[in-house]
């Protein structure tokens, strides 16, 4: 496939392979986290953990929108979708997220509530369009790469005066988060997280360009390559990172030279800016409150605004006590340090929102990279899977 | 007084007409829509003899028997439709245990409102599959049910078949060392029918692989059946389901290369802008052969002499791994995991 197969070249890989192998001082160790959840799936997915050397280590971060919503979100959507005249418009990958007490979308959609998915914001405006008697909500999340086309799905609901649409504002921001992680006692005081580096991802920097991790590499003194979600990319970014480190260095490079810009795409930032603001305050999964960390519409659309519209509250987020989802966000535990990790917590039954996404790093490493444990420790299996009829 | 004129009989509109309540209902409009588009698709001598069942001959031996349901969405697609994926899809399953399939039975669930002529679209198109295949529809049943209570039209059926003597396929018959045989292009099925559907639409020119296997079957058969341990057709959740499931059956491990699975550019393609891995995506004229290494060469032969096995391909093996994991080497060059698939990735698929 043109385009495609260029960045999933084997030879190249093991090319590049060699000289990470070759540039790692092997007095020393090395730990870049990989923001994305699109990276941890894509160095899942490739097996590229096989072409590191030892000594290079990734941990997984918490860019995966899906696991870092709070329950009480989820709650709060759920109630919301319960009420007769509500239409909540969702992406797929939110359905099965876990809320409180085994609650979900698709369980909520199964009991009666109006839930459809969608793949885009401009079918649920057609939705809008189409059922004029119906309350349309479109259930918003992601990062910067998501949002603007939120605000373009805002800017057609007024050209056309659709008076029954509005969202459900989850946007949040990257580089909050990161800042965020820098700043945990984890990684301030504590030491138990090592991060020598960051992999950033490259569709968040199509829209925000590479200017916003300046002030943390400078700051926090730790480089940043921002980089594309094909293995190729993944791996060429852990060698410059490698490199970065060895010569002292924290800057911010962009390995995805082929769309990121050091501005970005100053359009979509003004589209957003035009409809959205940020928020003092915003609950993250695994991280607590993120100050700046997330977005809401402004006051001037609050019809368009669902928490305001429907007076939404969002209840507290009580996790799963012995779910340790949180400490693999911020890159504390591996997945397979939880207890629950193939056990009772199963892409198939999750109990956290690590194990829902692909992108999760549970799911990535169940679903992806779990033989590895076994290789390692010669232990079987957790859990046996019963066999499945599929006719 | 005109007595004994015979009461006139108006013609079903198959072109512009619509199925009502009526059609279900046990009367005459019943009697008329099965008569105008079933009888008259499917035509055979069991059927014309117009029984409430039929009536055959049995061989002696063993016989098997299977039933499916068929609620695709949308009935048409690329390279095929609800019809056409009823009569292959139980013949196929007929085929796998290594038999030859005999009858088949199909049943017919109508949402009222349905258009009569993609009704005797779908009947004809089974009615040819069926002569194509040689595996006659020899009853049947329609019902109707309110608008919103169906989907257009579901469609039920059985089949039933009979084994070769001295052949016995089992699930749990791989063993460390056998090698995994897929006849063909991965995906093809799932991708044709999610470019048809709603709000998803997309052009290609992927046409669904909907297709009776048994004779392909038979030549494999005839090739080696003592080597082949058992075979599956990968319809929902694709390969990957396929060998996880003879994985736990079978209580062995497997060992695939990326690099070896035939997989159509176009495919490719499209599972990638979808986020779908092909290994999950579903397939309808494709089987995956699990054989004894001494078989390989012959049954592989066979298999790409036949035009339903053109691209058949030994993809891996079955090795010995109490986790009973399918991993697989990336054409990256890493390893991972080929994995169930969780939740649902395309609904209503078959």
């Amino acid at each position: 496939m043109k385009y495609i197969d260029e960045y999933r070249d084997g030879r190249v890989a093991k090319d590049i392979a060699r000289q990470i192998t070759a540039a790692a001082d092997p007095a020393r160790s090395y730990h870049f986290m990989e923001f994305c959840g699109g990276h941890t799936h894509a160095i899942s997915r490739y097996g590229l953990e096989d072409l590191l050397p030892a000594n290079v280590r990734m941990i997984h971060g918490p860019g995966c929108p899906v696991c870092v919503l709070p329950i009480g979100r989820i709650d709060a959507a759920i109630a919301l979708a319960m009420r007769p005249e509500i239409t909540l418009c969702t992406y797929g990958d939110l359905m099965r997220v876990p809320g409180s007490n085994g609650s979900s979308l698709l369980k909520a959609k199964a009991a009666g509530a109006d839930i459809r998915m969608v793949y885009s914001t401009l079918d649920a405006l057609k939705i809008a369009e189409a059922e004029p008697e119906r309350e349309v909500v479109f259930f918003a999340i992601g990062f910067e790469t998501t949002t603007p086309p939120t605000a373009l799905a805002l800017r057609f609901a007024i050209q056309k005066d659709l008076k029954n649409f509005s969202i459900f504002c989850n946007h949040v921001l990257t580089p909050a988060a990161i800042q965020n992680i820098l700043e945990s006692p984890d990684v301030r005081k504590l030491g138990t997280v090592k991060i020598d580096g960051f992999i950033g991802p490259a569709h968040v920097s199509t829209v925000i360009g590479t200017e916003p991790y300046e002030f943390f590499a400078e700051e926090f003194q730790k480089p940043v390559v921002v980089a594309g979600f094909e293995p190729l990319d993944v791996i060429q970014a852990i060698l410059m990172l490698v490199h970065q480190v060895n010569d002292g260095r924290h800057e911010v490079e962009n390995q995805y030279i082929r769309a990121v810009t050091t501005f970005g795409n100053e359009k979509a930032q003004a589209e957003v800016a035009n409809f959205f603001e940020l928020r003092e305050s915003f609950e993250w999964r695994g991280l607590g409150e993120v100050p700046y960390g997330a977005l809401r519409l402004r006051p001037e659309f609050a019809d368009y605004d669902a928490e305001k519209r429907f007076a939404m509250v969002t209840p507290a987020s009580k996790d799963n006590p012995a779910c340790d989802c949180g400490a693999i966000l911020r890159g504390v535990k591996k997945p397979a340090d939880c207890k629950l990790f193939g056990t009772v917590c199963t892409p198939d039954n999750p109990m956290g929102s690590c194990m829902v996404s692909s992108e999760g790093a549970c799911a990535a490493h169940w679903t992806y990279g779990r033989f590895r444990e076994y290789a390692r420790t010669g232990e079987q299996a957790r859990t046996v899977e019963a066999g499945k009829a599929v006719a | 007084m005109n007595v004994m004129t015979k009461p006139y009989k108006r013609k079903l509109d198959v072109r512009n007409g619509l199925v009502d309540l009526s059609h279900g209902a046990g009367g005459r409009a019943m009697g008329l829509l099965i008569e105008s588009i079933f009888h008259k698709a499917f035509d055979n001598e069991w059927l014309r003899a117009g029984n409430d069942q039929s009536a055959f001959g049995v061989e002696a031996g063993r016989m098997v028997m299977t039933t499916d349901g068929y609620v695709v969405s949308p009935l048409f697609f690329p390279g095929g439709n609800i019809g056409t994926l009823a009569v292959h899809g139980t013949i196929n399953d007929i085929a796998m245990a290594g038999a030859r399939p005999l009858y088949l039975s199909a049943s017919f669930i109508i949402e009222e409102g349905f258009p009569l002529a993609d009704l005797d679209r779908i009947a004809q198109s089974m009615g040819e599959a069926s002569r194509e295949a040689g595996v006659p529809i020899i009853t049947g049943d329609t019902k109707v049910v309110e608008r919103g209570k169906a989907d257009g039209v579901f469609i039920s059926t059985a089949g039933v078949g009979v084994m070769p003597t001295g052949l016995d396929l089992r699930s749990d018959a791989a063993r460390p060392g056998d090698a995994v045989i897929v006849s063909g292009s991965i995906g093809d099925h799932g991708v044709a029918v999610m470019s048809k559907r709603e709000n998803l639409e997309f052009d290609t020119d992927i046409l669904s692989d909907s297709a009776a296997l048994h004779e392909l079957v038979a030549a494999m058969v005839a090739a080696g059946g003592n080597h082949i341990r058992l075979m599956r057709d990968p319809t929902r959740g694709g390969i990957a389901a396929t060998l996880n499931e003879i994985a736990s059956q079978s209580g062995v491990g497997f060992r695939i290369d990326e690099e070896a699975i035939p997989l159509k550019p176009e495919v490719a393609a499209a599972c990638e802008f979808l986020g779908l891995d092909p290994l999950n995506v579903a397939n309808e004229g494709k089987l995956v052969a699990i054989v004894a290494p001494e078989g390989v060469d012959a049954i592989l032969a066979t298999m790409r002499a036949h035009p339903l096995g053109g691209d058949a391909a030994l993809i891996g093996h079955a090795v010995e791994d109490a986790n009973g994991f399918v991993q697989m080497t990336t054409s990256f060059g890493g390893g991972r995991i080929v994995d169930w698939l969780s939740g649902e990735q395309l609904p209503r698929i078959c």
